[in-house]
This record gives structure tokens, sequence and C-alpha cells, in this order.
């Protein structure tokens, strides 16, 4: 069936989201520093190399426990240029608001953004308020920019996995994705889960100081830890195995995925990174992840292999194998 | 959760597996017949630790897969109705209908909800007393009781708003009508875990009486799922076949009759039309009469458009396990999970898109 409407789906971060941005944006925008596809844009600037990348919020409900929009859209953004392997340094934020749209709430947010940012060491140096008719927009969108310095000796993409290179994950996984969901719904369950919403740039730092030679760093947002493996194996042409049994999901999330079929390897994170480091640095940069309240989980949940380039192979609990495909769009709740 | 992970025990299934490949010798094909536990197998790598001998087949036991084209279309006729608020389980959103999608249809601004349960639906038609709520029952017996308990409540809380359009199927007769198609070829059943807590063991007995064929009710862990394979490779060797309930800590001899006394009082059963295998006798719900007010098939005017089939889909064939999706020439061709030509690419039980996803 011809899709002739913007479907929800094309925001997923899936499939269906890459092959609007393959067939409709990059042809339009064709450049090199676009078509590396990373969580940001590098650009060097008379010597100076900088990472400059940007993001929209939307989040339904803007309130959830363990954060809200306003945070989320400063550490999003914050860990978008960390992952390229930057110091991030300032932000932009744009606000549209819903008319009618509680003036306490928007202090709240505003207030969590000024905290969020002076957590990861960010400005916010400059910004924008529009307001629409009220059903013109649901209650506020924010939208953050940034932008930081790649030190020197630091080269980070996805592109640059490696066959042997060692998967560090910081932490539990679907933390933030099932939160909102639970939330949204109003669906309760006797084990609080909450967002993992945090800014990763002071661990990046401490990584990138124990280990210049990080390969590649992502955070598993949109999509998941599944869509993001994929990504990489596909910007490297590598491929990608990892053990079902070394990925941490906490109990009462993977309860809350069970119930609704969800994935929890395809939910949403917005704390937690992705690390290919060369084994020989592995251990240390894993004890430095372990060091940190932010990686105190970090575990290695797989390797870059030279078999299967493109293509992600998880072996699973009993000992069997299955190929991790990328979602196609948003993960829906199942019937029985 | 503690529970489910003792069947997920990583030593237990890897003696479990160790047995399988010691006890099987002939090769047999097992069919999977609900949509869970092909996401299950798939999940868990099941086919790949399984000796040669054994062949796992999917059956028509994704709910939403099954859903004849006809109740598709009916379900995107309500939606454009104008005055209808749609309450649906997430699964249905993307499936194909004649030119549309209740996905798409959400896009061109039809008032569409996903629900997690029929308590969400209530609450909708209670919350806005001036639109129509329909909910779209489509599911096996496991999910029938909880709807038929939906009406019940709206009668008692006085809800003129409330609707339920049923595609409701039960699986015993489509396991009868499997064993009457031509060119399907079966030597045992995992049964399904969910129906069967529903419907007891003893649900399926007229069945296993008449066909005598191994049978094993599984639950969803994968050492559930290999202990019932195993039951089945240990019937089949010995030439024993039996109705074995693998899955006691969820499923007793009798079921759930509470659920299922619920589900008679407002349900009864009528010839269903299954996507791709055509009209099975006596395998379907529809609403009673006295509860006919909350019937949206009589209720409503829902105009009947001509169904449009998609052209060379082998999903009917698919979910009677006569082809694998591999053997489909659609498959990754022109029907993916972003461009799904036929159901069983879209629900995330459907065996076409567990194929894709996993294989």
């Amino acid at each position: 069936m011809k899709k002739d409407k913007i479907l929800l789906d094309h925001g997923s971060g899936g499939k269906i989201a890459n092959s609007l941005i393959a067939d409709l944006m990059l042809p339009l925008f064709d450049n090199p520093v676009l078509s590396r596809m990373d969580d940001g844009a590098t650009l060097d600037i008379n010597g100076t190399r900088l990472a400059f990348s940007t993001d929209s919020y939307v989040v339904d409900p803007i309130f959830f426990p363990g954060g809200n929009i306003g945070d989320l859209a400063v550490n999003g953004t914050v860990n978008d240029i960390a992952m390229c392997g930057a110091i991030p340094l300032y932000l932009s934020a744009g606000l549209i608001i819903e008319e009618g749209f509680p003036m306490t709430d928007l202090e709240i947010i505003l207030r969590s953004m000024s905290e969020a940012a002076k957590k990861a060491g960010v400005t916010i140096v400059t910004g924008d308020t529009k307001v629409v008719p009220k059903g013109a927009a649901d209650k506020i969108f924010i939208n953050t920019s940034g932008i930081g310095t790649i030190p020197k000796g630091i080269h980070v993409s996805g592109s640059l996995a490696r066959p042997g290179d060692q998967i560090i994950l910081s932490g539990s996984i679907a933390d933030h994705g099932v939160t909102v969901l639970a939330q949204r719904e109003g669906l309760t369950f006797d084990a609080p889960v909450e967002s993992d919403t945090a800014a990763l740039n002071h661990l990046v730092d401490r990584m990138l100081s124990a280990c210049p030679d990080i390969h590649a760093l992502r955070d598993p947002t949109r999509g998941g830890v599944g869509t993001t493996l994929n990504e990489i194996a596909n910007a490297s042409q590598t491929g990608i195995r990892i053990v079902e049994e070394k990925i941490p999901v906490k109990k009462a999330v993977a309860g809350i995925c069970e119930l609704l079929g969800f994935d929890p390897l395809y939910v949403a994170n917005e704390g937690k990174l992705l690390a290919f480091v060369e084994s020989r640095h592995a251990e240390r940069v894993l004890s430095v992840m372990q060091d940190d309240p932010l990686g105190e989980n970090a575990c290695i949940i797989g390797e870059v292999v030279e078999n299967h380039p493109g293509k992600v192979v998880m072996e699973t609990r009993i000992g069997g194998e299955r190929i991790v495909d990328m979602l196609t769009g948003e993960q829906l709740p199942r019937i029985c | 959760m503690k529970h489910s992970e003792e069947y997920r025990d990583t030593l237990l299934s890897r003696q479990i597996i160790k047995r399988i490949n010691t006890v099987s010798r002939r090769p047999i094909r097992l069919m999977e017949v609900c949509g869970t536990h092909t996401v299950s197998i798939f999940r868990n790598g099941i086919r790949s630790v399984l000796p040669e001998t054994i062949t796992l087949i999917s059956g028509p036991g994704c709910p939403v897969c099954v859903t004849d084209q006809s109740d598709i279309d009916a379900f995107i006729q309500l939606a454009r109705n104008g005055k209808t608020l749609i309450a649906t389980f997430g699964d249905l959103m993307r499936v194909p209908g004649s030119g549309s999608s209740l996905l798409m249809e959400q896009a061109e601004g039809r008032n569409i909800r996903m629900v997690y349960s029929t308590t969400d639906a209530l609450e909708l038609a209670r919350q806005h007393p001036d639109t129509n709520v329909v909910f779209l029952g489509v599911g096996f017996e496991t999910t029938a009781p909880t709807i038929a308990a939906s009406i019940i409540s709206a009668r008692q809380m006085g809800l003129k708003n409330y609707f339920v359009y049923t595609a409701h199927k039960m699986v015993p007769p489509a396991l009868e009508a499997l064993m009457n198609t031509d060119g399907v070829d079966i030597d045992g059943f995992l049964l399904p875990g969910h129906v069967s807590v529903i419907i007891g063991v003893d649900g399926y007995a007229p069945f296993f009486e008449k066909y005598h064929l191994p049978c094993a009710v599984a639950g969803f862990e994968p050492t559930d799922i290999l202990q019932a394979i195993l039951c089945l490779a240990e019937q089949i060797e010995t030439d024993a076949p039996s109705l074995a309930n693998c899955y006691p800590r969820a499923v007793s001899a009798g079921g759930n009759s509470k659920a299922r006394e619920v589900m008679n009082m407002v349900f009864e059963p009528c010839d269903a039309a299954w996507r791709g295998i055509g009209v099975i006798p006596g395998s379907g719900l529809r609403i009673r009469d006295e509860y006919g007010a909350f019937d949206a098939a009589k209720q409503f005017e829902i105009p009947i458009i001509q169904t449009v089939s998609p052209k060379g889909c082998a999903c009917g064939e698919i979910l009677t396990g006569k082809i694998t999706p591999l053997q489909c020439p659609l498959f990754k061709t022109v029907c993916t999970p972003v461009d799904p030509v036929g159901p069983c690419m879209v629900s995330s039980e459907g065996t076409c898109a567990a194929y894709y996803k996993y294989n």
C-alpha cells in the first residue's frame, strides 16, 4: 500500500523512519557530513573540530517518573553531542507552547532544563518561544540544538566499529520507554519503574580519558539497543554478536514488556550508551564506567565480528541463535 | 517475574535439548498453533537447537492474521462513520484492508484509539457519552471472556454508546479444519497455552479422540516449549499419542469454567471466515440477540465494499503450514514489514513477520 501520508511510524526511529531519511531527505540535503548519519554532525571549522546536533522533544506525558520533557530535552541533545566524542558546551532551546498551557507547569519544565544544563555543564545561550492556538500543538514541544568541541585525537563514529571490538552497554535497558508508556496509558504496577534520563557527557569524558581510542559511541534512544546495533553494523559494514544473558533488564521492566508483548531490545533509553572498544582496552573502559553512578551496571554484551556484515545476531539464553533486526515502526501492544 | 525466569533457565533448557536430540529419530513435522509460540520459538532461537529430524511449522494462531479481509474492511468502514470512536488493540493498526489500514485512517483524522484492555474501552465510552465507542473484538478464547464481561458491564453501567464488533474465533474447530485440508501434513500439535487456560485440556478431548494425533499443551517460556516438543517427540517415537498437559502451572483439565460461563452468556458459536482458509463451521463467536444492543454489526450500517485480496499473497497456505514464508514469492521482495501485503507480515505474532525479523 502506497504511503501518501505521514504516519506515526515515520517518526519511530526504525526502518520506516530510515526510509524517509534515505529516500527524501538525504538526496535533497546531500552532503558528506549528513551522510555519515551519526547522532550529530562533526564539523571542522578552521582547524577546530565541532559536534553539532539537534533534537525535538514531543514526549507525552510531559511529566513522568524520573523526569520531564525539560530535562529530557537538555540531556538528549547533550548526549547526542557526547556520542560524537565531543565535550558539549552550548545549547539552544526552542519552545512551542499550546495556548492555555499552565504557567506553573512551564516553570517546572524550565527549572528542570536549567538544573539539567547545570549538571551537564552546558549553557543555554539562545532560544525562541512560540505560542500556537489551542489544539495546534499538544501542550508543549521543545527543540534543543547544541554544539561541543571534539578534543584532539578523538575519532568516534558508528562507521568505525571494527571486528574484535567489545560492545559495552552502560546499564539496564528499556527503562525510559516502559516508564513513559506506563504513565501515558495509566498502567500501574507493583514495582515502580523510572525513566533513566541523564546526561552522559561526564561519563563519556571519563571513558575517553581512560581510552582515547574508543571506536564508536551511541545512546540507544528511539528504536532501542536492537535498532542502534543495526545502525552501527550497517554503518561499519561489520557483523555484531550479542549474548542475551548479558543484557541487563530490570525485573519490573521485563515484566511490563512481557505483558505488552514488547521486546526490551527495541524500547527507548534516555540515559544509556553503547561503546565499541578494542578488546585490549575493554576492561579498562568498563572499570572506569562501573566507577561512575551512570555506568555502575555496565557490562560487555557482545562483540563485533567479521561474519554476517550489516547483521546483528544474538545468542539466546538456551544457546540458540537469532537475528536481531531493526525495528520497523512503533512496537504495538499485542492482543493476547 | 522470578516465576517465569525459572522457565528460562539455561541449564534446564540445555538438558531438555540434549534429551530431544537423543529421543528424536523419525523426521517429524510439529505445528505450533499459537502466534505467541511462533514468536517465542524465534526469539529464543529454538529452531537452531533442534535436531534436523524436527521441523516446526507455524499454524493459524495469530488472531490478527486470521481476521478475514472483510472484517478488516468493516473496521475501516466503522472508523469512517464519522460519529464513532474506534477502540482497538495495537496489533490491528497496521493490517492492510482493501486499500487502507487503521493507521492510515488515523492519519486521515479518524477517531481511533489504541487500548490495552476492554476496561479502557468502557472508560472511553463513559467519558464520551455523546460518542459511539466501538471496540474491535479480535482474538481467540483467551480474549473472548473479557470482551463478554465488558458487554455485561456496559449493560450494568447503563452505557448506550458502547459497542463491540466481534471477529472472535475458536481454536478446536480450526484444528479440525486443518486436519481436513488437502496438503496439510502434521505429526503433532503444540497447543496454545493461553487459550488452554480458558478451555482446559478437556477442550481438545473431542478433537484428540477423533484424530489420535500427538498433542501437547505448552507454555511460552523456552523450557515450556522445549518440554512440549520433547513430549511430542516421545509420543511419536513410542507410537503412543496422547493429549498431554505440559503447562500444568497454568492449565487445568477443566480450564476456567467461570470465564467460559461469561463467554457463553454473551456469545454463541457461529460460522466464521478465516483469512486465507475460508469459512470454518462453528469456529466463530457472535453476540447473542439478547445483547444485540451492543453488537456493532447490528447497530451500524456498515457499507459492504468490494474486498480486494492482495494478489499472490500466500498467507492462507502459510497459516495452514502448507508452505513456509520462504516459499512465498512475495516474501522479502514485495512484502516486507515496512510495506506488508498480507497480515502475516504485519502482526507482531505473524509467521512472516517472525521469519523476516528473526531468520
